[in-house]
């Protein structure tokens, strides 16, 4: 038998779709985790990377904090958020949005940074203030990356979620840390089809999202 | 904290940090490997590169655990079971990469190189891929420290790793245990990242020698690409 009958089985058999450790409430209890991290994540890094990327400062610290954040293994952050902390929501809410910090802060940073000058110059040129370049030049064009450092943080985060069950989080992770202990590989390859699904999903409605909020003529540009 | 700990237990520290550079290192490799040609086909067939970008950047979304438990299915619980894994998330780095490197190749050089009578895998094999190498080396140094950090997560699925330290440290509530596995994790991608940073000074002298004369910058020293001061900035550790 392979990955995929073992996970359609353990999906199809039923009494996994109800009750309080049933698929729909792991999957609502993942996206909620995740959503969540993701706003505060967002509403921190977000302006900041703006800004520092507006003043055109601050890029070594920046750079210093993208490599430094790659080399950090998450679930020793977690297993130490939880020696420290015991068990509360803060215990996996801090590494989560920690985590996601970095890649939206480095690429809001360099997306208004890489805006074109002629472009803000043009604009100053036509009697805008500070704030009108940054809201109608510099966010606009550095959109894409914008949106490309939100998507690999909410990656990151759903990825990140599912680690977080082995400190006792819900999710569903939770079938495949459960899973592994009690040696059903039954549970832990429907949990991980639920994840590599929910993942994709998120994947692709990021992709969705960046064609919704980003202007016609610069979609060609960052379309990775 | 409990330091004594840690020279009681040098030989087990010694065997998890190898073990974890292990895994780590060989999965980047492996991984370069494979989209070295791959990002060779899509520079020159431009029609590959969207689908071969959509393939990398949906496996790189897959949760590393989500993966290693589809792997479990055909390798068991092995450390080739982390290394596939790792491997085909560093390719979502790499290929980008080496697509980028060989497309900043101004074309006077490659012309050059045509009307001196180089074939076109002697131009690629002797001019094409050393001016990439500089592009190629920053995607691999992504590659290897995401790599290096994600392998820790291995001993979820009883690989022998750094990760280790993590779990047994919290099943047993001891924190110098858990400080001393990041530490090592973070330890080891930093050095593994300064050796690339030497061998990409070893690789290309050419760069070396066109600061040192503070010559104007030589049609060899590969401009950077718009795009790839991104893919680093984005490609991250997704765990």
């Amino acid at each position: 038998m392979t990955f995929l009958s073992y996970a359609w089985n353990w999906l199809t058999a039923g009494q996994q779709w109800q009750g309080s450790d049933g698929i729909p409430l792991r999957v609502l209890q993942h996206l909620g985790y995740s959503a969540l991290a993701l706003l505060i994540a967002a509403l921190v890094a977000l302006p900041l990377g703006v800004a520092i990327g507006h003043v055109r400062r601050g890029a070594f610290a920046v750079v210093s904090v993208a490599n430094f954040w790659r080399a950090i293994p998450t679930l020793g952050l977690l297993i130490m958020m939880v020696v420290w902390l015991g068990f509360s929501p803060l215990t996996w809410l801090i590494p989560l949005v920690a985590l996601a910090i970095p890649p939206i802060l480095v690429n809001s940073y360099e997306g208004v940074l890489g805006v074109d000058p002629d472009l803000t110059d043009a604009g100053a040129g036509m009697g805008m203030t500070g704030w009108q370049v940054l809201w109608r030049i510099e966010i606009p064009v550095a959109l894409p990356l914008i949106m490309l450092g939100l998507r690999t943080a909410a990656i990151f985060i759903v990825a990140t979620a599912t680690i977080a069950a082995e400190i006792g989080t819900g999710g569903l992770g939770r079938y495949i840390i459960d899973g592994l202990a009690a040696n059903d590989y039954g549970q832990v390859a429907g949990g991980g089809a639920l994840v590599v699904l929910l993942a994709l999903g998120v994947q692709v409605s990021f992709v969705g999202l960046r064609r919704l909020v980003v202007p016609a003529g610069l979609r060609k540009a960052g379309s990775s | 904290m409990i330091w004594s700990w840690i020279p009681q237990n040098l030989g087990l520290i010694e065997q998890l940090t190898l073990q974890n550079a292990y895994l780590g290192i060989v999965s980047a490799l492996f991984g370069l490997v494979i989209s070295v040609p791959l990002g060779v086909a899509c520079a020159r067939w431009s029609v590959l590169y969207p689908p071969v970008l959509s393939v990398t950047s949906a496996l790189y979304a897959v949760p590393s655990l989500a993966l290693f438990v589809v792997l479990i299915a055909y390798t068991g619980l092995s450390d080739l079971t982390v290394i596939i894994a790792l491997t085909l998330f560093s390719l979502c780095v790499l290929v980008p990469n080496v697509v980028d490197g060989l497309r900043s190749v101004p074309e006077p050089v490659r012309q050059a190189a045509t009307a001196m009578g180089f074939g076109t895998l002697r131009r690629l094999w002797q001019v094409e891929l050393p001016v990439a190498i500089p592009v190629i080396i920053a995607g691999m140094r992504v590659a290897t420290v995401s790599s290096i950090s994600l392998a820790s997560l291995g001993q979820l699925i009883g690989v022998s790793c750094l990760g280790y330290l993590f779990i047994d440290g919290l099943q047993r509530d001891f924190p110098t245990e858990i400080f001393l596995g990041i530490g090592l994790v973070v330890i080891l991608a930093l050095v593994a990242d300064g050796a690339l940073l030497a061998i990409r000074r070893l690789l290309t002298p050419w760069q070396r020698r066109a600061r040192a004369t503070a010559a104007p910058p030589s049609v060899l020293t590969p401009r950077q690409p718009a795009g790839q001061r991104s893919a680093q900035a984005s490609a991250g550790a997704a765990s």
